[in-house]
């Protein structure tokens, strides 16, 4: 995984609450057995006017001109700002993949789903929780400039803008040493191989019937 | 000792090690895998050249794009076959247990886990898969996982994790005649909301919860994630160790009472303390159908269509607005009198043998109204087909117009051919009505399996304690 860096991106807002994890890749995509390649049908149903499947040339299809990503400069926002419970539904981590392969690095909102909000990290997508106030400020802030940009600093845990607002956030902290230094969780955990080992053996010899 | 909850006592039996951050490392029992969330997965183990830590621990089925019509002439999408087929090698080269698409214990993975005794109270239950938490009914702390948990569970056996909070839902009371674990689960879901449960483990209780069978509380259970918990839980008893009995993964005579034994401590102990309590009157609880695009969105078979001009907040009478808008219906309008064009019979929430016995026992004698265009029945798993097929329901299911199919989960998600178009209404008993998950501008009404037959017969919702049963 790369190492997740300081930056300044555009921000698209995504004025729903409850946007759910089908919205964000619809089903039919999820038959791939590849990681990638899942960002030009990030949010398909809502930004084709036709109906998509995997294997069509989606540039041969009719874009919907109202959709917010498909709007200048949203189509190269980097951090997407969203309402209450983002990612509901499915466990699928093509959500994930979907945005982070359009290019987010960041979703804002002032709740995740769980599984979701836990998914994100694997893939070096952060989703930052803030207050309910401070998104409601942002999604004004955003409606008065096109082009609002942000910066995320995971390091200090900082949201700012370029009037000088700044956000604090709360990050897990393994979570930020795993996204600050590119770390793999496989590899981490698998340090600790022997610990594992020592807790089956005394695990399996509690309860054989498991053995 | 202090008293601890269900949900504290099983994630302390599997804590590894908790590291300088707070977090934990949880040893997982079980892990279901079907064909959707893991071959990227397995890519990864052998692009890592990294070996399974467990085999035995995996139960591997094709589920999610299964054909659910004649199963000996395959896969005809390409796409989906592929998925299958990657499944099919992986289990066979990693050397897991796979039940295949022509293996009569083949079907939706939250339906064979407990059926095959696969699942057990006090176990550590993970899928990729948010509706892993069907199997919390076992007092087993079960939940869905990314694709990346899976490949870290494969590789470790372990997941990182962070304690949830504990929330407790009692269903005060019996509820009344006729009233499913489905409509319980969907007026909790309406009274906590969708992201009610985010950040805790909800433990089912009362005497409502305690009165239903296990394929009941595996509905309850099922639908947590749709109020935001990745696990739902409900205690051991004597109906969760008769159900286990004697299935091919259960423990045999000799460890047979110590894991009884142990089991029957799995409950919430006396002065546990909970994060959050809430309390709903079994009594107040009637058919439920979902009118929206949330499963929040969700109210009584005689109530009305709510109206957004009589919400107070901006956002949620715009979100109101928009879910009438998507669905085709009006404020105000009487749920009853809502008219379907499909029914769907099935998925993980709703496709055991309880649920087609109680859905039979509304088509008997009755016909398929002549609006409804499809009614489709697809029986969770081979073994539920089998049974149903030796008690008669099948013929009482296709003597009324209902198609009866092959294992898999068909229409609730519409991965395979079963889908709605676009404006098609359909009463499902499936978990999720959001926009699209039926197929592309496609209706969801949730509702039980009694409902959705009645649904069916009538051709629009009807209160199911209002219909005789024939014979």
């Amino acid at each position: 995984m790369e190492k997740f860096q300081k930056f300044t991106g555009i921000v698209a807002p995504m004025d729903r609450a409850n946007v759910d994890t089908d919205a964000i890749i619809p089903k039919q995509y999820l038959k791939s057995i590849k990681r990638t390649g899942f960002g030009p049908n990030l949010f398909d149903d809502w930004r084709y006017l036709d109906s998509g499947e995997p294997g069509l040339d989606n540039k041969e299809r009719r874009v919907n001109p109202a959709f917010v990503l498909n709007k200048t400069p949203y189509k190269y926002a980097q951090i997407l700002l969203a309402r209450e419970n983002f990612g509901c539904g499915s466990s699928r981590e093509h959500a994930v993949w979907a945005l982070a392969d359009f290019g987010f690095k960041v979703v804002i909102a002032p709740s995740f789903a769980d599984i979701f909000f836990n998914n994100s990290f694997k893939s070096g997508l952060l989703p930052i929780v803030l207050s309910v106030a401070v998104v409601d400020q942002l999604f004004l802030e955003l409606a008065e400039h096109e082009d609002y940009q942000l910066s995320i600093d995971l390091e200090r845990q900082i949201v700012s803008n370029s009037a000088g607002m700044e956000v604090p956030f709360e990050v897990d902290a393994f979570r930020k040493h795993c996204l600050l230094n590119g770390l793999d969780d496989i590899g981490l955990t698998l340090q600790h191989a022997d610990q594992i080992k020592a807790f089956e053996q005394q695990y399996y010899q509690q309860s054989p019937w498991l053995a | 000792m202090a008293a601890l909850t269900l949900y504290d006592k099983v994630w302390q039996q599997h804590v590894v090690r908790q590291d300088d951050y707070g977090t934990a490392l949880l040893y997982i029992d079980r892990h279901l895998v079907h064909e959707v969330t893991s071959p990227q997965a397995f890519e990864g183990l052998l692009m890592n050249q990294r070996p399974l830590w467990r085999k035995q621990s995996i139960l591997a089925v094709p589920d999610h794009n299964v054909p659910t019509t004649a199963r000996n002439l395959g896969i005809t999408d390409p796409v989906a076959k592929l998925q299958v087929d990657t499944l099919d090698q992986n289990c066979a080269s990693f050397g897991l247990t796979e039940f295949k698409m022509d293996d009569r214990r083949q079907g939706i993975v939250h339906v064979i886990g407990p059926e095959q005794g696969a699942t057990l109270p006090g176990m550590t239950v993970v899928c990729g898969d948010s509706h892993t938490s069907t199997h919390g009914a076992f007092a087993a702390l079960a939940f869905g996982i990314g694709t990346s948990e899976v490949e870290h569970v494969m590789a470790t056996q372990c997941l990182i994790q962070k304690k949830s909070k504990n929330m407790r839902v009692t269903i005060d009371g019996a509820v009344g005649q006729g009233i499913t674990g489905k409509d319980i689960v969907l007026a909790i879901i309406g009274k906590i909301g969708t992201a009610g449960g985010n950040g805790y483990a909800i433990e089912f209780g009362g005497e409502a919860i305690r009165n239903l069978s296990m394929e009941g509380r595996m509905t309850v259970c099922n639908m947590a994630i749709e109020a935001g918990a990745r696990a739902g839980m409900i205690g051991c008893d004597q109906t969760t160790i008769d159900y286990v009995n004697g299935r091919p993964f259960a423990p045999q005579q000799k460890d047979w009472d110590s894991a009884v034994a142990y089991w029957k401590t799995l409950h919430t102990d006396e002065g546990a303390r909970f994060d959050r309590e809430v309390v709903i009157a079994a009594d107040s609880i009637e058919p439920q159908v979902t009118w929206g695009t949330s499963p929040e969105m969700v109210a009584s078979v005689n109530a009305a269509i709510p109206d957004p001009g009589a919400e107070q907040n901006r956002q949620k009478s715009e979100s109101v607005q928009k879910a009438l808008d998507y669905m085709g219906l009006q404020a105000n309008r009487a749920i009853n009198s809502v008219y379907l064009d499909k029914v769907f019979i099935g998925s993980c929430t709703n496709s055991r043998i309880e649920d087609l016995r109680a859905a039979a026992a509304i088509a008997r004698g009755r016909h398929v109204a002549q609006n409804i265009k499809l009614a489709l029945v697809v029986p969770g798993s081979g073994l539920v087909k089998q049974q149903a097929e030796k008690e008669g329901l099948d013929q009482i299911f296709l003597q009324a117009g209902f198609e009866w199919r092959e294992p898999g989960c068909s229409m609730c998600l519409a991965m395979n051919a079963d889908r709605l178009e676009s404006g098609e209404r359909c009463a499902s008993t499936s978990n999720r009505n959001f926009e699209g998950r039926q197929g592309q501008g496609g209706r969801t009404h949730l509702v039980s399996p009694a409902m959705a037959a009645a649904a069916a017969v009538c051709g629009h919702f009807t209160d199911v304690r209002t219909l005789e049963l024939l014979n």
